[in-house]
């Protein structure tokens, strides 16, 4: 579905990512884990077309999209949820996930969408008309990632959903994650919390410094010596 | 239609068949003609028909709907009157009419500034520039193309309202040119860094217009044609309301806002965020265009000075009194203003710090502005009952509350 190849990004003078290669087949959970300032986030803006890269190739459901705007990408079927969630603070719930389904036209298919986010994040629903500026911190996530789903990606690029959340809250996002997931949409996911993000992960790529240094199904990189001893804090 | 055929016989008929004021001869005697229209035939269909869907429908909706009717059928009159009484009243004092050309001219510009500054959040702070621009373009049509098209300013004549309105539209349509100018290369820039460049831009016009000497430089370009009227003050003001309220609540008005919100997001979203802020600056400098153009006509003199940022500011401040992003509360705040500044023009400069003075005090009592996000508007009727019902259940001893 999603293929890079020697991804090259640079801020200013700074070599954001080496030559980045990873690959996402349909109906797979991806996670993509590192430490701070790894690249991971700046991966995903890339893919988005938020971050312009330098060189390399992104082919996405058999399109080279590297030199599209975001709006292009939005529309071939990727979704991106920011990282820090960005939801639009002074406009309501309804407005913010109606603002998902901006490229769409089809009437009823975004109002099943609605209806699809709203039985997926029940919350949602019954804050409907607040301003998302006043939900938590846990319900902003619910609220970004259910605005990212009105566009009904194909693939969904989901940026640290854990951040900032009480690991109550974490683990009922990520139990959603898979939900979504099993109903057809193939998951790219960035994670501080490796161990979390492994755990429901198809397969895994570590980034470290702008480079894939490693890759492995989910539960072998949580079996893996050099991953447990980095990114979740255990001993070997 | 009959004299003119009794005429049509001779060479040519001696006087226009039109006099020059003819727009708001139109204008007044719409006006009365749209009371009749709603009295004659569209209340008794609405009324009966209305009826008819509250007795005989079983169903919430019909009955919704003949509600709906009912009421418009009885309150559609009753506006009609209003509007055509207060256009009577009106236009026999000279005073109010003179304000109220002042009120609609800076409604347009503070409701298109908000479609830029508090819709999309682009902080401007050059939107005189673009009111300039479209001033001078207008002045420029009817005073030197005018006697060609048959304009004469001296005598008033049946083009001159034609003429007019093109000059206003090619103004508007100018002051767009010069917003897609700005907007473009300025696009990169957010925040305070934007307002620099757009105060820029303003003073740049303002400094080139003293040095046109064919556009009267420093002394001013006189002799335009006195052709503003409250009609067309009106006119414009309305529309400029309209469209700016109309993009505000379809789907571009709610892409403009996810601009102003959080412009990654908005880009993640998929709003083509770089068009959306172009569009924002175009139709905002279209209306500006269109004020200083009526300006101009409204004063038949136009000078740098009037354009320049002190001005922008002003606009600025009845965007941020009134609210940013609330359509009527920019109205409110225009209108407030414009009489307030008349009201103290005998304090002269001493009204700049009563202004800043009632800012500060804005700003500490109530951040979001008069209105904050609120629009006025049927809306608001509903949104009160419930408030009240609100307090009222707040008010009762809370027995009905159950846990779970």
């Amino acid at each position: 579905m999603l293929s890079v190849r020697g991804l090259d990004v640079y801020y200013g003078g700074i070599h954001a990512l080496r030559g980045l290669s990873l690959d996402v087949s349909e109906g797979e959970i991806v996670t993509l884990i590192g430490s701070n300032g790894a690249g991971k986030s700046t991966t995903l803006k890339t893919l988005s077309g938020l971050v312009r890269p330098s060189a390399g190739s992104i082919t996405f459901r058999g399109a080279e999209i590297i030199a599209e705007r975001p709006h292009r990408i939005v529309a071939r079927g990727m979704s991106h949820v920011p990282e820090g969630r960005r939801v639009f603070a002074n406009l309501t719930v309804a407005e913010n996930l109606d603002l998902g389904a901006y490229q769409r036209r089809d009437r009823a298919g975004i109002r099943e969408d609605l209806a699809r986010t709203y039985h997926i994040f029940p919350r949602l629903e019954e804050r409907r008309s607040q301003r998302a500026g006043t939900l938590s911190g846990g319900e902003q996530q619910m609220l970004a990632i259910g605005r990212a789903l009105m566009s009904r990606p194909r693939l969904l690029l989901l940026d640290e959903p854990s951040l900032g959340l009480a690991p109550r809250v974490v683990s009922s996002i990520f139990t959603i994650i898979r939900e979504i997931n099993q109903a057809g949409t193939t998951v790219l996911l960035v994670e501080q919390n490796a161990h979390l993000a492994l755990e429901i992960a198809h397969r895994g790529y570590v980034i470290e410094t702008g480079e894939i240094v490693l890759t492995d199904t989910g539960p072998k990189l949580l079996g893996n010596a050099q991953v447990k001893r980095a990114y979740l804090g255990e001993a070997a | 239609m009959s004299d003119q055929t009794q005429t049509a016989g001779g060479a040519q008929p001696p006087s226009s068949p039109l006099p020059g004021n003819w727009f708001d001869i139109q204008a007044r005697s719409y006006a009365e003609w749209m009371f009749w229209v709603h009295l004659l035939i569209l209340q008794p269909p609405g009324f009966v028909v209305g009826l008819l869907f509250v007795v005989r429908c079983a169903t919430p909706e019909g009955k919704a709907v003949g509600t709906r009717l009912l009421k418009f059928s009885l309150v559609g009159p009753g506006v009609a009157i209003l509007i055509g009484a207060a256009l009577r009243f009106v236009s026999t004092q000279p005073y109010l009419s003179f304000i109220l050309v002042r009120v609609g001219i800076w409604v347009i510009l503070a409701t298109s500034l908000n479609l830029i500054n508090g819709i999309t959040g682009q902080f401007s702070l050059g939107h005189m520039g673009f009111a300039a621009v479209g001033g001078y373009t207008a002045a420029s049509i009817t005073v030197l193309l005018g006697p060609r098209l048959g304009v004469d300013p001296a005598n008033p004549g049946p083009a001159d309202p034609l003429v007019f309105f093109a000059a206003l539209v090619c103004g508007g349509v100018a002051a767009s040119v010069a917003g897609v100018l700005v907007g473009l290369p300025t696009l990169r820039l957010r925040g305070d860094y934007l307002a620099i460049a757009t105060l820029g831009f303003g003073e740049i016009v303002r400094v080139a217009l003293l040095n046109i000497p064919a556009l009267g430089g420093a002394a001013g370009f006189k002799g335009i044609p006195s052709f503003t009227t409250l009609s067309w003050a009106t006119l414009w003001a309305v529309a400029a309301v309209l469209v700016v309220r109309n993009i505000r609540f379809s789907r571009h008005g709610r892409a403009l806002l996810a601009v102003r919100e959080d412009e990654v997001a908005a880009e993640a979203m998929g709003v083509d965020t770089v068009r959306y802020k172009v569009r924002a600056f175009t139709i905002g400098a279209f209306f500006a265009g269109v004020a200083g153009g009526l300006l101009g006509h409204y004063i038949t003199i136009l000078v740098p000075k009037e354009f320049g940022f002190l001005n922008s500011i002003e606009v600025v401040v009845m965007v941020v009194l009134g609210g940013m992003g609330s359509i009527t509360g920019s109205v409110l705040a225009a209108a407030g203003l414009t009489y307030l500044s008349e009201a103290l023009r005998a304090v002269g400069d001493v009204r700049m710090i009563l202004y800043s003075l009632l800012l500060i005090l804005l700003m500490l009592t109530r951040p979001q502005g008069l209105l904050g996000q609120i629009e006025l508007g049927r809306d608001s009727v509903r949104r009160l009952r419930a408030l009240l019902g609100k307090w009222r259940r707040g008010r009762a001893p809370a027995k009905e509350e159950t846990p779970g």
